[in-house]
């Protein structure tokens, strides 16, 4: 064989290559994309007011400036968060900071590691301070592991439906709402299995938190 | 571990078992050259394509000629995507405005996806343009699994062939390969994927103003395109950082059993068009029933330990059963909405496969959860297998396995009536070899040396683990990672003040590139060794290569090879993580 000719064909078919399946295909398969599905294609976003609050697909925190003595507190810079009470709270996310959705990362916490034994436990023990309160019986050993696992994309959209009903408690009393109302509109937000039967059933936390500002009017 | 945990399990092989004759007897007509319906609308796309490459393909090459097409074409593919990663910042299609990322980390990822591993250092949504995943990395998915076909479909060639060395054309089976088999599927798929949420777009990541008032901003593009390939050509690199584990990846339970139809599609059908091109489908569902049962091991018990959970997990006072509304088990680095199930089943066919795409984090596994994506990779990627390196390297296993087997009953070995020889034996024993060989060469190096410390994560047992993962991973191609291990440092997104850790990132690319293309070329050789002998036809004394007797020896022969290479490092990892409760 002629190896000169031959390496001429191989520069010619990587380049024909480039243009048909790294411009043309990609290309092609946007068009039609954004013509037969936008809503999808696009991230499926979620407007409020001509203003854009975020993805159906994409978990985001519900946490409020911290305030002490009328100020912001701040750390190495950046402004200190907390949970806000009023909203259901999404899980544990080893993005800095949590739920950032323009730099996903896994918590890369090992099985054996002490420092994932103490990630999970201040998990469990905030996780408990915050909701214990409104539900006196709850204890460590009714702690869903998915409220102290952090999840795989740091931006998990969804949490489990025991971590729901839990929360629920503490939503219906700082909103002065009626348990079984909320208890029924985070079972209005939960997802099934695709099919019955492809993937757990979850609770997408920004739906329901939207319900939420819904059936009080828009409490902001 | 649930009922619906199994049913879901259960279903998505039963589709898989569906689709293996259906695609495989489609490739086999693609590779005969017979009719196809596609060849009326692309016929003229692909005659076009030849013109513009020069490419005579009515001469077959015999196997060193098909060897030289395969470096050629990869050496071509290398240079430019090299050129394209370097020179991202002065390309369109980039919103983000990213600069190209250091030389040592493109050289580690170029060589990555080349050889169709797609390990990532690197994290999509910081570091690379909309170009870049585009006309960079997309191209490579594509033809890199064309590759492993072509050589696949070379040594059937081979095995079958009666007269003459002649293994086919390369420039015709890769042109084939692309045009008829991955981009009809890629562009369905994609589609299917958009319809349930996967995203595709060009635009600028968005900004979003949160109800609590806080700004989000949301990396965006075009994931599906990629998503796709990325899964049907066993490539497995995410467009986002976290991979399949990412919503606009990876949307529900039903687009994570659509994506493990993708990868297992290819390389199982791959053992239907073997059956039907060496004339008896019953040898290709022989292959295919001893990928089952290794497949079925592996998932059994990563299923069963996550669903128990972590010595972290209980010593922190977590409860890890499982409860109304609560999936319990492990789920430190896993996705509410694929749970533990989706989770286990996901990632022991992305390892069984060399995918390695991921919808958990491996780093989170438990001990003995982990030891099954390392045992996937040590079997050297047969369950199933790469796109075509699983077929090609299996056939391998099983010329090893006829000849242990004509050993033990005294007669002259062969494989469908042509006798194995001293040659094949000695090339087969190499080609096998090469892959466990330079990984844990690697590991020993990276263990060793401060150099090779500086990339672990984790303390303890987990370290080892993480860099045993690391090079066992690169060197099968597989890409999937233990991800604590790094070998990029990247302060801020689009690369401004990165750098790449050069002991990592070289001695990666190194494992990459020597262990696909040598087994390639011993591959490539057996073909043509086998090529020009005679077929002698089968009589009462001959073993047969499509019975249960043959099945538990493949079994057999691939368990003893990997069992006892990787033993000794299996110990250090996950066997001293499952004995023990202790924290490090």
């Amino acid at each position: 064989m002629n190896l000169r000719k031959n390496a001429i064909t191989a520069g010619l078919v990587i380049v024909v290559m480039t243009v048909l399946l790294g411009i043309l295909y990609p290309l092609a398969v946007t068009g039609v994309s954004q013509v037969l599905f936008p809503g999808n294609a696009n991230g499926q976003q979620i407007h409020r007011g001509g203003k854009l609050i975020g993805s159906k697909l994409i978990g985001q925190s519900f946490s409020d400036p911290k305030i002490k003595n009328g100020k912001a507190v701040e750390e190495e810079g950046e402004p200190v968060t907390e949970a806000d009470p009023r909203y259901f709270q999404t899980r544990p996310s080893a993005t800095a900071p949590a739920d950032n959705a323009a730099a996903t990362t896994f918590s890369n916490l090992g099985p054996n590691n002490k420092t994932t034994e103490e990630a999970i436990a201040e998990h469990v023990k905030a996780y408990l301070e915050m909701e214990k309160p409104y539900d006196p019986s709850l204890t460590a050993a009714q702690v869903p592991v998915d409220a102290a696992d952090s999840s795989a994309s740091g931006v998990d959209p969804q949490i489990s439906q025991a971590n729901a009903r839990i929360q629920a408690h503490r939503v219906a009393a700082v909103r002065h709402l009626p348990l079984q109302q909320i208890m029924k509109l985070v079972s209005q937000n939960t997802a099934g299995r695709t099919l019955g039967i492809f993937g757990e059933p979850g609770v997408n936390v920004l739906e329901l938190n939207l319900a939420l500002d819904q059936l009080t009017g828009g409490t902001r | 571990m649930t009922l619906m945990g199994w049913l879901q399990i259960a279903v998505f092989f039963a589709i898989v078992i569906a689709i293996t004759p259906l695609l495989g007897g489609y490739m086999a007509r693609v590779y005969t050259g017979k009719p196809i319906i596609l060849s009326r609308v692309l016929g003229p796309v692909e005659r076009g394509i030849y013109r513009v490459i020069r490419a005579d393909v009515r001469k077959e090459h015999d196997w060193k000629a098909y060897a030289a097409s395969v470096m050629l074409f990869s050496l071509a593919g290398w240079l430019l995507l090299y050129l394209i990663l370097r020179t991202q910042a002065s390309h369109p299609f980039n919103p983000q405005g990213f600069h190209a990322a250091p030389w040592n980390v493109t050289f580690n990822t170029v060589t990555s996806f080349l050889t169709n591993t797609n390990w990532q250092y690197y994290s999509g949504e910081t570091t690379m343009s909309y170009f870049s995943q585009m006309a960079g990395l997309t191209v490579q998915n594509f033809v890199s699994a064309a590759v492993g076909i072509c050589v696949a479909v070379a040594l059937i060639r081979g095995i079958v062939g009666r007269s003459g060395k002649g293994l086919g054309n390369f420039w015709q089976d890769l042109v084939r390969t692309v045009l008829y088999v991955l981009l009809p599927i890629s562009i369905l798929g994609a589609l299917v994927l958009v319809s349930q949420g996967t995203i595709q777009t060009l635009s600028h990541y968005l900004t979003a103003h949160t109800i609590t008032g806080l700004n989000q901003s949301i990396a965006v593009g075009p994931a599906a395109s990629q998503e796709v390939i990325k899964n049907l050509g066993t490539n497995g690199g995410g467009f986002f950082n976290t991979n399949a584990a990412h919503p606009f990846e990876n949307p529900n339970g039903l687009t994570n059993i659509f994506e493990l139809l993708l990868i297992f599609s290819i390389p199982a059908a791959l053992t239907a068009t073997y059956g039907r091109m060496v004339g008896s489908r019953r040898q290709g569902w022989a292959l295919f029933a001893a990928m089952t049962v290794m497949f079925a091991v592996g998932v059994t018990v990563l299923y069963a330990a996550e669903a128990h959970g972590t010595p972290a997990q209980h010593t922190a006072g977590l409860h890890t059963h499982l409860f109304s509304g609560s999936t319990g088990g492990n789920m430190e680095g896993k996705e509410q909405r694929f749970g533990i199930a989706g989770s286990a089943l996901f990632n022991t066919v992305s390892t069984d496969t060399s995918t390695g795409a991921v919808n958990a984090g491996f780093d989170s596994l438990t001990g003995p959860g982990g030891a099954v994506p390392m045992a996937n990779l040590a079997t050297g990627e047969v369950i199933f297998g790469g796109v075509g390196s699983g077929l090609y390297v299996m056939l391998l296993y099983a010329l090893l396995a006829v000849f242990i087997g004509g050993l033990m009953v005294g007669r002259t070995p062969e494989l469908l009536g042509k006798k194995i020889e001293a040659r094949e034996i000695k090339l087969a024993s190499v080609g096998i070899l090469i892959t466990p060989l330079t990984a844990l060469a690697a590991t020993a190096l990276a263990i060793a040396d401060h150099a090779g410390r500086v990339s672990i994560f984790n303390a303890g047992p987990q370290g080892f683990s993480e860099t045993f993962y690391a090079y066992l991973s690169q060197a099968n191609n597989n890409g999937s990672a233990f991800a604590g291990y790094t070998g990029f440092i990247q302060p801020s997104a689009g690369n401004i003040g990165s750098h790449g850790v050069t002991f990592a990132d070289l001695l990666g690319s190194f494992n990459l590139a020597f262990a696909r293309y040598v087994p390639i070329l011993f591959v490539l050789a057996v073909a043509g060794s086998l090529a020009g002998k005679k077929v002698a036809p089968g009589g009462l004394g001959t073993m047969r290569t499509d019975n249960t007797t043959f099945v538990v020896l493949l079994i057999g022969v691939i368990i003893l090879v990997g069992a006892l290479t990787f033993f000794p490092a299996l110990l250090l990892g996950p066997v001293v993580q499952s004995l023990t409760g202790h924290l490090y």
